[in-house]
């Protein structure tokens, strides 16, 4: 066993921004807008670094899909303790066109270059909120999968995983190597020191790969129709019982469509 | 192996509250865009580095999650926000300017990165943002280990300034006396040698982290000769706070910053060691005034931070409010006083900025550091005191952030050198050069 661990970080429009839909409705302004490392990657970092403080993991190393900027959030993961990252460049076309179903094929040949014993990653990004990349992964590589974990402990070479699931929580135990997506309260993200930050920056431990595309990037491509804001809310009217509620039904959907069209 | 990390034992963050505001600062608009190709050098530049962009963000963060939302409640009881300052300590957002080479062990939370003072400054503007009364104490401790940066012998920064960096320690700059505040050549503390050791005694008052000091940087006449001048009468020394005869007083009630730590401390026939002495005896007065130059741009900053955050609270409260059928942004009267405050606050930044930028080019920058410290102290006050204008009567109520911001602003232009000591320096200086 390596004792390696990958933790998949991704790069997004930071929580707080007010998101713009484009004029165009083409997508989401980003250009100017502050991102960051999305909130479960955050999570999913802390925990593998919390994991190679107990000596139950040998390296934490951190990868990231996406452009020249996406190495901030590798940097903001070497900052948070990760000791290595990975860079894989993907920019212009290929990086609108990006999705989990990509994103998974490269982590599972990252997986197997490097030999992980465990890939941790957020159970969802908060720009698509696909909730699909861990899961992924997990097939292709046929491993074992441990989402919306809100507990995790090594056992041997099992792992113990209580889930966050709809009915409550779910106590599961499965075999390494593993994928385990990380939900919300599995732990609380530390801050990245001023010390750390200097490192990171100094230090060059990222590597860039170039993705291969014959093996990554032209399948399953899902265009993108339109992109529009939802609908200003209305006030509602005081209603009693059963109107009321189909009142509030009615109103304030969300507008977007997408034309799913996989060809694999 | 790639560990780079200088320490294993990074402490968990607090509580990650989801509550972090939208920061509308528009100085920082630019310094949190997506990489930037660079400019070609036009020799000014306004541009961050990568490095400087991610420890404001770190600082922002941490003023949003830890510091803001209890900031309130430490107000009201006054008690000393330790664990805020430890916090901050663990993350190495203060003692920054302690050089690399003075950290003691191995296994410690923080060492000191020799920062620039503009790094600094930028921290502190961000910490200042959440609340002045902590940032305060954090800052007095830059203010109390700056006569032994610039002026400590190396056994001296070692042992001082190095165990800072080992726990969350304090210290303090013990100059001002009840008698004496901006004419610090009137200072009455008595320091007399008797063998290897001067006996001291005198009064402190005002003293910021009194209570909490590990030790004092402290300024003392040795010379009693009343012709004597200045720049030979004072001695610097470092005194450990529990020397015998050191009498800490009580915590003083003040208008505003309260939960920051100011006393008045007797020294009765205090013994210490000559080896304590900063550089020699009759050095002290150069000592303490030289460790302002460094400490006003921080101060400046502070007092932007703070305007800053009076700023957004009035912004966000006029997008909100509606009298007269409208938000009240969109009747000129708010709308320009918006303007104005916005004008002051970008001109304190700019300020501060370039007073920082000037000491750590390496030059003297007393002209700029008093410009930056009394302009910000200045619009502070006037700023803050407009938010509490744009929120109406809902401003003079407590369970509303600016009138406390109007309280802490106060002291902006007090402390540090006033802001009639600030302008008796600029007219010194400006003369000084008309006159070449």
């Amino acid at each position: 066993m390596s004792g390696r661990v990958l933790v998949g970080v991704k790069r997004v429009i930071d929580y707080a921004v007010k998101i713009r839909v484009k004029p165009d409705n083409t997508g989401v302004v980003t250009d100017g807008v502050k991102h960051s490392m999305n909130p479960f990657c955050e999570i999913a970092v802390e925990e593998a670094v919390k994991l190679k403080e107990k000596k139950l993991i040998k390296e934490v190393v951190a990868v990231s899909c996406g452009p020249q900027q996406s190495q901030e959030t590798i940097r903001t993961a070497l900052a948070m303790g990760a000791d290595r990252g990975i860079h894989v460049d993907v920019s212009g076309k290929d990086y609108e066109n990006l999705g989990p179903l990509q994103v998974s094929k490269i982590l599972a040949a990252l997986a197997k270059q490097e030999d992980a014993q465990l890939i941790l990653l957020g159970k969802q990004a908060i720009d698509d909120d696909c909730n699909q990349t861990g899961q992924m992964t997990a097939a292709l590589l046929d491993w074992p999968q441990g989402t919306f974990a809100s507990e995790v402990s090594l056992e041997g070479d099992k792992i113990n995983l209580v889930r966050e699931i709809d009915g409550g929580l779910e106590h599961i135990k499965i075999n390494t190597p593993a994928v385990i997506t990380a939900d919300l309260r599995l732990n609380t993200p530390r801050y990245a020191t001023l010390p750390n930050i200097m490192d990171s920056l100094m230090n060059n431990e990222t590597e860039l790969h170039k993705p291969n595309h014959r093996t990554s990037l032209c399948v399953g491509l899902i265009p993108l129709f339109e992109t529009v804001a939802p609908e200003d809310m209305q006030g509602g009217t005081d209603r009693s019982g059963a109107m009321l509620r189909h009142t509030v039904l009615q109103s304030g959907k969300p507008k977007r469509i997408i034309l799913s069209c996989l060809c694999i | 192996m790639h560990t780079y990390i200088f320490h294993t034992q990074v402490l968990r963050a607090g509580v990650w509250c989801g509550i972090r505001l939208q920061s509308s600062s528009t100085a920082t608009a630019s310094a949190t865009a997506s990489s930037s190709s660079p400019a070609p050098s036009l020799g000014f530049s306004f541009e961050l580095t990568d490095q400087q962009k991610e420890f404001q963000q770190l600082a922002r963060r941490f003023a949003q999650e830890e510091i803001i939302p209890v900031a309130p409640a430490y107000d009201k009881s006054g008690e000393y926000p330790f664990p805020i300052i430890k916090k901050a300590w663990e993350l190495g957002l203060f003692n920054g300017h302690i050089p690399q080479e003075y950290v003691q062990s191995q296994s410690y939370h923080t060492c000191g990165m020799g920062l620039s003072i503009f790094d600094s400054c930028l921290i502190t503007e961000e910490l200042a943002y959440g609340c002045t009364g902590m940032q305060t104490a954090m800052e007095a401790n830059s203010l109390g280990q700056m006569p032994v940066i610039i002026a400590g012998s190396d056994a001296q920064k070692k042992k001082y300034l190095g165990r800072l960096t080992e726990e969350p320690l304090m210290c303090a700059y013990c100059v001002t006396e009840p008698g004496a505040g901006s004419d610090v050549a009137g200072i009455k503390t008595r320091a007399v040698k008797m063998g290897d050791e001067y006996v001291v005694n005198g009064q402190k008052m005002w003293i910021t982290n009194g209570g909490k000091a590990n030790w004092y940087f402290l300024l003392a006449r040795t010379n009693s000769d009343p012709k004597c001048p200045a720049s030979k009468a004072f001695t610097g020394f470092i005194v450990d706070a529990d020397t015998p005869g050191v009498q800490i007083g009580r915590k003083e009630m003040n208008m505003g910053q309260r939960c920051s730590d100011t006393r008045g401390i007797t020294f009765e026939d205090v013994r210490i060691p000559k080896e304590n002495v900063l550089i020699g005896e009759g050095s002290g007065f150069k000592i303490a005034m030289g460790a302002f130059d460094n400490t006003r741009p921080p101060v400046a900053a502070g007092a932007t931070g703070l305007a800053q955050r009076a700023l957004d609270e009035a912004t966000s409260y006029a997008l909100e409010r509606k009298t007269f059928g409208k938000v009240i942004a969109e009747h000129q009267a708010v709308s320009f006083l918006l303007a104005e405050m916005v004008m002051k606050v970008e001109l304190a930044r700019m300020a501060y900025q370039r007073a920082a930028w000037e000491v750590d080019q390496g030059r003297r920058n007393t002209y700029y550091a008093s410009i930056a410290k009394a302009f910000a102290g200045d619009i502070a006050n006037q700023v803050a005191s407009d938010a509490v204008q744009v929120f109406g009567g809902n401003g003079f109520n407590s369970e509303y952030p600016v009138e406390k911001l109007m309280r802490d602003a106060k002291i902006y232009q007090i402390y540090e050198g006033t802001a009639q000591i600030q302008r008796l320096i600029i007219a010194r200086e400006h003369l000084g050069r008309a006159k070449k």
